[in-house]
């Protein structure tokens, strides 16, 4: 069974730096199915909306509130970096490592490990070390290694961003898949094709603040905010 | 801290040890000056710093590699420290024969402390010195050779480890 973690509830959620504002206060209630969307422009904070919800960047005010206990919730999720971080250890071991480290046994965590790098398509790299692997593989290696302790929820921030056509549109094919299997994805990109392409729901940051949260279809085609149409109209790029 | 211990001339690590281990130094009661002990006691001031270095700086990089996602999957500190000390291995390795190679080809602070003393405290380097002193040039290169193969064998053992882990980026 999986773990019932929406809705998540952000209320005047913030997280500040060095007395700076980086990102809210921000109000959200998220419990769509599928796919969410968190866009922007580049600095706009997706990164930090993404850390505040996954609980790694300090909420200075406000809160962040899960269907269940947060640290159970924590349980259930993974996080996906835009630059991928993969252990100094063969695409194998990348991928039995969460699984080793809640208990599952050698022989099982190897099982599943050939399961997702077929997948994701890695199987012939198996046994190889994930540090030669091109950009694109060793981002399809970390997202196979966030899906396979079978989490309710994935977060990725900008997964693509640094990857070539091919890669990404690979990598959205992987995504959609494990949509498909039932797991929540909270995805932030600054691509609108992108977003156009795979998101169920959108929510637009600018500036540190949400400015319009809603189904994708009513976003791109009625946006309701002056921002959200500046930037769809590409005038807001930077 | 630790710099400023790499940064002690090996020298002066020995004159220092001399000094507490003299028979008016605080610790001249035990009765450790020229023996292996001491000798001992002046190689592990002069090598670990070094060694300690080396090993803080390599987890230290590999930390930050993997802070972001040790961080998300909330592991333990004793899982955190396993999984570093596990993936820097190699440079722990190295670290460890950085400090052995330094430590073969150690004089003047085993000469002061151990007082170069035939079969009890004359090791290599120090014998090397002596023969040399003594105008025994043939023996004294002799021991030179050995001594230069020991430091050699080190050494290509550290590049033979840098360049796998290099290669791999490991
Ligand atoms: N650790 C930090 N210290 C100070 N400022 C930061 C830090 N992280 C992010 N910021 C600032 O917060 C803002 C939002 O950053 P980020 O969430 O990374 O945006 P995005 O992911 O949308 O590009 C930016 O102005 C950035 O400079
Ligand atoms: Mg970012």
């Amino acid at each position: 069974m999986v773990m019932e973690l929406f809705p998540l509830t952000l209320t005047r959620a913030e997280t500040s730096r060095r007395g700076k504002r980086l990102v809210g206060p921000v109000d959200l209630h998220l419990d769509g199915q599928g796919l969410c969307v968190v866009m922007g422009p580049n600095g706009a904070g997706k990164t930090t909306l993404l850390r505040l919800m996954h609980g790694t960047a300090r909420l200075t005010g406000g809160s962040v509130k899960w269907a269940c206990d947060t640290d159970e919730a924590r349980h259930h999720q993974a996080f996906v970096f835009q630059r991928p971080v993969v252990l100094r250890r063969t695409v194998e071991e990348n991928l039995t490592y969460p699984l080793r480290l809640r208990g599952v046994a050698r022989k099982a965590a190897k099982s599943a490990a050939h399961k997702w790098a077929e997948r994701v398509g890695l199987q012939p790299h198996l046994t190889r070390r994930a540090m030669v692997l091109s950009g694109g593989e060793q981002q399809k290696l970390a997202i196979a290694r966030a899906l396979i302790t079978e989490p309710a929820l994935v977060f990725l921030d900008e997964p693509t961003a640094s990857l070539d056509g091919r890669a990404m549109r690979e990598i959205e094919a992987i995504l959609l898949q494990a949509k498909a299997d039932g797991t929540r994805l909270i995805l932030s990109t600054h691509d609108m094709g992108q977003a156009r392409r795979i998101a169920d729901d959108v929510v637009f940051i600018l500036g540190g603040m949400v400015h319009e949260t809603g189904p994708a279809k009513s976003f791109f085609d009625a946006p309701q905010t002056p921002e959200a149409r500046a930037f769809l109209k590409g005038d807001i790029v930077e | 801290m630790l710099n400023a211990l790499m940064g002690l001339p090996p020298v002066v690590v020995g004159l220092i040890v001399y000094i507490f281990l003299s028979r008016s130094g605080p610790f001249g009661a035990l009765g450790l000056l020229f023996t292996p002990t001491a000798m001992i006691i002046a190689q592990v001031i002069i090598i670990v710093p070094l060694i300690a270095s080396i090993a803080h700086q390599s987890l230290r990089e590999l930390w930050a590699e993997y802070h972001d996602l040790l961080i998300s999957m909330n592991v333990t500190q004793m899982q955190k420290m396993r999984t570093l000390l596990w993936d820097a291995r190699r440079a722990l390795l190295t670290a460890a024969l950085a400090g052995f190679g330094r430590g073969i080809g150690e004089v003047g602070a085993i000469m002061i402390v151990g007082g170069n003393i035939d079969n009890a405290t004359r090791v290599l380097t120090t014998a090397i010195a002596l023969e040399t002193g003594k105008g025994e040039f043939a023996l004294a290169l002799a021991l030179g050779f050995i001594l230069i193969a020991l430091a050699l064998g080190v050494n290509l053992l550290i590049h033979w480890i840098g360049q796998t882990e290099r290669d791999s980026r490991w």
